[in-house]
Formats: C-alpha cells, structure tokens, sequence
C-alpha cells in the first residue's frame, strides 16, 4: 500500500442544527479531568467525550476514519491527549480548514495525520460530503476524492517538515536520523 | 527588509533565514514542564533516550501548578515520577509551593526579553509580555526539547494592533483585553504573532501587559508583545500581514459570558446576572495589583453570604506580597476563601470545580464546557468579581 494514501470512512463533525462544529476545543476533545493518563491505549475511551451529540464517538468510529471538523480544531490547552486519543482509536486523519497552532504541531510530532481542507462549507451545504462517505486522499500530492459521491476535495497537502516527520513515524525517529 | 519582533527573536536563536512563513530550527533558552503533561514528557524521553541525560540539565525545568499541592494519588504519583527524574539528571524544580510556571519564570529571570522558553502550558506565549518568545507544546515536543534543546518551527506572519486613546479609570487591562477578545475573535490574528502599539498599551504596568498576553491564545494568536515602552521592538520598515485599529477611550467593563471567551458583553448587558460563586487569580489576573484591585472594593464589605469567593494568588512572590501589603487581611476579612499559588482555579481537581447548575464568575482565562466542572462561567476583571461576589450578581464596583 502506498504510505502517503488515506482511506477511510468520513465522520464530519456536525451540531444539531447540521452546522460544521468550529472552535472545538482540547476539553471538549480529551477532558482535563483525564490528564493524569499517560497510557495511549486507555486514552481512546475519552475522545470527544465532552462534545454535545459526539461523546459515543469511542463506540461509534471505526478504525481508518477520517473526521472532518470546522476551524480552529484543538484550541485551547498543550495536550498532546487530545491527539493520542485518536490515535489509539486508529482513526485515520483529521481535516479542518484550520487547526490550533499546538494542537497541529503535536499532531505532526506524532506522525498523526492533519491536513486543511478548503471550500469545506460548501461542501457540506451542497452535500458534497456527509458521514458515511468513502474518501481518499493523498497526504503528499494533496490530491483528494469524495469515492463514494465522486468529486474533488481541496486538501493542502503535508509541508516538507510535517511529511518528512510523517515518513519518519513520529519527531523522535525524525530526530535520530537528522544531522 | 525589516523584522518584526518575532523574527528578531527567532532569528537570534537560528541559524536558518527566520522570515516569516519559513520553517526554521531554533535553540531554546529555557525548555520546561510541568505536572500535567510532565510525566508524559518524562515517559516519552525515557523511552526514546534511556537513562542519558537532557541537553543541558541548567535550562531545562519542572514547574509544578496545576494540582498543587496533588490532590489526588494519580497527580501525586505524576509529580513525583517528574521529581525522581529531575534528581537523576539535576533539573530544577519548581515545585507545589511555587506558583504558575510561567509567572515563576518571570520572577526568576528564566524568561528575558529576546529569549526563547516553550513548556507543557498553552498559555507559555504569556511570556510576550517580557519580550519573550514562550510557546506551549506538547509531551512530544518538550521531551525532543528536553533532548535536543531544539525546535522546528513556522515563523508565523505578524498584525500589528494600534489602540487608541487612554482606558478609563473604570476600565482594567482584563477589560481590554477581553474587548479585544471580542473584536478579534479566534480569526484576526489566528495563527499569527500580534504586536500590541498606542496610548492604552503604553500605560500597562507588567501584571496588565501579563492581562493582555495571556489570552492571545484564546484569540487563536501565537504570541503577542507589547513594544510601547517594552524591552523588544521591531524595526522600522518590518512588515506586516495585517492592521487592526481600534479606539479605547470611555471602553466600560466588559463580561466574557459562557460558553466562549470570545463572546463579551459590556458589563451592563449581563448586570444582575445572580453568582454562586466568584474566583480571582489564574495566569491572566494573578498578580499583586490584581488582588489589591479587588482588596480596594472588598475593603470594609463582605461577601453576600451564600456565595463563595476563591482567591489563588499566581506565585508565592505574590502571596508574600499581598501579606506584607495587607491585602491578604482584607481579603480573608471579607469572607474570601483564600488557597495557596497556583493554577487552581482554571483546572477541574483543584479549587476550579463548579456544579450542575453553578453560576460563576472568574478572572480567569476559559470558560469552554466543562472547563472548570458543569457550571456556567463568566469572565470579567478583578474589580467585577469582587463586585459580583458582594452583590451576589453580577454588578461592578459602582453598584454597590
């Protein structure tokens, strides 16, 4: 399989008035009353635990899928729990048309794959993209399909550092081999 | 071409070009942690490097803030998993009676002007307020940090931010600030470093700049400085992704209302609003001035009884200040709950939890869903609080 290729069922991160969910913060993503974990394997049971219409998502996501979610995702605090929740779920990517500073950089730190996407809005107006779609993307190239409807998606693809660090797996096996 | 102040800063500790929008690799002058996200750091490090040591033990630190003194096994088993680490390889540690890391590394001259210091702590980038580059990581980062004393990192763009006119008297810097919480919102600055320039800045004393710099996070920014008689300036001909003006003279208090730091009001909208509870201190309002604030309103009054006034002060340095000031026997005298230094407050575990149904308002700098337990916050400044908690609703100190 070619590394830099995503597939995976899309959950788009939707309120109850079927509005893409903005300014998800690190409480609603891994709460602060989980911080003492340090155990990745037990982290995935509190993803999204504190999102209204999302705190099932443990039992509900598959392994491989791709959540999409609005602006600014992982505001708020430094913790890399927010990150590792979901990847002890196996989820496969995170796309938003923006992410926190910190909670991008510990993605990439981790080689968890997060990615921008663009002209999501619309998208999801036009119903371009709803949970339960197949995409496929390639972190590399940024070239990206909605399989199930057809279509493009506008995906930035990874910077050099950010896939370089990927490739590597995570900072640390990045670090061992830079100069 | 001219800089800005944190390509200055972040080309000092580079060797790459740290133009904006570059991605550069930058030495770190201070790499920190603390209890929480600490004892990942240590686990992280001591499963990629072993038993060897950090890159240099000297500027490399513990801050113990958020549960403080640990007030679970789970917390006390983390702290001391970072201490037993510290010991082998000499790392300071500032421990439980210390105080916010950030504040502690201001008072200690761990944080200067032109330096460059990340931890375990979002709010790291309160650092701007001495002209120091701070920026909060993750566990992976500060352990690779902690090894490497190096970063990547994206220099990010800049917006200079111009504020007219003088505040008030009955306007604090928490006012301000949350105003331009407001105006900005988590896109004017999204992912940029902000420089703060005018009149209304030039007057801030460093707790009011600390105010500012604080919630530069809640507005989505990187980092923001403050020029006007600070240590760091950009030059002359830098230049900049945006500009943003506003006017502050005659800005009444303003009330970040639940469930955004981003959603304010002025005070008069939410007046009345019935509390059950009132909190002052946090990273954003916990220094001396913040509480003598407070002390100045309270002085002579008493808390309406049903309502519970939390007080955390920032440092130790602080504590001591308010007891040689007086500000503590005014403040123990109205009734105010009164805990040791620390994040306490803006944490759930600690002081910082509120029930179903609670109605509180803090001088802290978040009030998401369940950030500090099931209650509704509200946001204001230090003389709104104590105002509220005599009023037992919201009310400022012209109110009473």
């Amino acid at each position: 399989m070619d590394e830099n290729i995503r597939q995976g069922r899309a959950v788009v991160l939707l309120d109850k008035q079927g509005e893409i969910i903005e300014d998800i913060d690190t409480d609603q993503i891994f709460h602060n009353a989980h911080l003492h974990i340090t155990d990745i394997a037990q982290m995935g049971s509190y993803a999204l635990g504190n999102l209204e219409g999302w705190k099932d998502f443990p039992k509900t996501g598959r392994e491989g899928d791709i959540l999409i979610a609005g602006r600014n995702f992982g505001a708020g605090s430094s913790r890399q729990q927010a990150v590792d929740c979901f990847a002890a779920l196996k989820v496969g990517a995170i796309l938003a048309p923006s992410f926190s500073a910190i909670y991008f950089r510990n993605a990439v730190n981790s080689g968890f794959p997060v990615l921008k996407i663009h002209g999501l809005e619309t998208m999801i107006a036009g119903a371009g993209i709803v949970t339960g779609d197949v995409i496929r993307f390639d972190v590399r190239s940024g070239r990206a399909e909605n399989v199930t409807r057809g279509g493009a998606l506008k995906i930035e693809p990874m910077s050099p550092v950010q896939y370089d660090i990927f490739l590597a797996g995570d900072l640390f096996k990045y670090g061992k081999n830079m100069k | 071409m001219g800089r800005t102040i944190i390509e200055k800063i972040i080309q000092a500790h580079s060797r790459d070009d740290a133009a904006a929008g570059r991605i550069v690799w930058m030495d770190l002058d201070v790499r920190s942690a603390r209890d929480f996200g600490g004892p990942n750091v240590v686990k992280n490090f001591e499963r990629e490097y072993g038993g060897s040591p950090p890159a240099d033990a000297a500027k490399t630190v513990f801050t113990f803030d958020l549960c403080a003194p640990a007030c679970s096994l789970k917390y006390a088993d983390n702290q001391q998993a970072c201490r037993d680490f510290a010991r082998k390889h000499g790392i300071q540690v500032f421990d439980v009676d210390r105080g916010v890391g950030t504040h502690v590394m201001i008072e200690e001259g761990l944080a200067r002007p032109n330096g460059t210091v990340v931890g375990t702590d979002s709010h790291m980038n309160i650092l701007g307020a001495v002209g120091c580059f701070g920026q909060g990581m993750g566990d992976v980062d500060v352990a690779f940090a902690f090894k490497t004393g190096r970063t990547w990192f994206e220099v990010p763009e800049s917006v200079k931010v111009v504020l007219k006119g003088r505040l008030s008297p009955a306007a604090e810097a928490k006012d301000l600030t949350l105003f331009l919480c407001r105006e900005l919102g988590t896109k004017r600055i999204a992912l940029h470093s902000a420089e703060f320039y005018g009149e209304a800045v030039r007057d801030l004393a460093l707790s009011g700049r600390i105010t500012l710099c604080s919630m530069i996070t809640e507005m989505a920014g990187i980092i923001g400085f403050i020029p006007e008689n600070g240590p760091v300036v950009a030059d002359a001909d830098a230049s900049y992704a945006g500009l943003v003006e506003f006017d502050v003279s005659g800005l009444p208090p303003q009330v970040a209302v639940p469930p955004s730091p981003n959603a304010v009001r002025p005070l008069a909208d939410v007046r009345g609003t019935r509390i059950d509870s009132g909190f002052i201190g946090s990273c954003t309002n916990g220094r001396t001035e913040d509480f003598a604030r407070a002390a100045e309103i309270l002085k002579g009054r008493k808390v309406k009884k049903g309502v519970m006034l939390k007080i955390v002060p920032a440092t130790r340095r602080v504590y001591e200040e308010m007891l040689k000031r007086g500000v503590l026997e005014t403040l123990f005298r109205s009734g105010a709950i009164i805990v040791n230094p620390g994040c306490g407050g803006c944490a759930e575990g600690h002081v910082g939890l509120t029930g179903k149904g609670e109605v509180q308002i803090s001088t802290g700098n978040r009030n998401f869903p369940g950030k500090q337990g099931q209650g509704q916050t509200y946001l204001a400044g230090p003389a709104v609080v104590a105002a509220s908690c005599v009023a037992g609703e919201i009310a400022g100190p012209e109110d009473l």
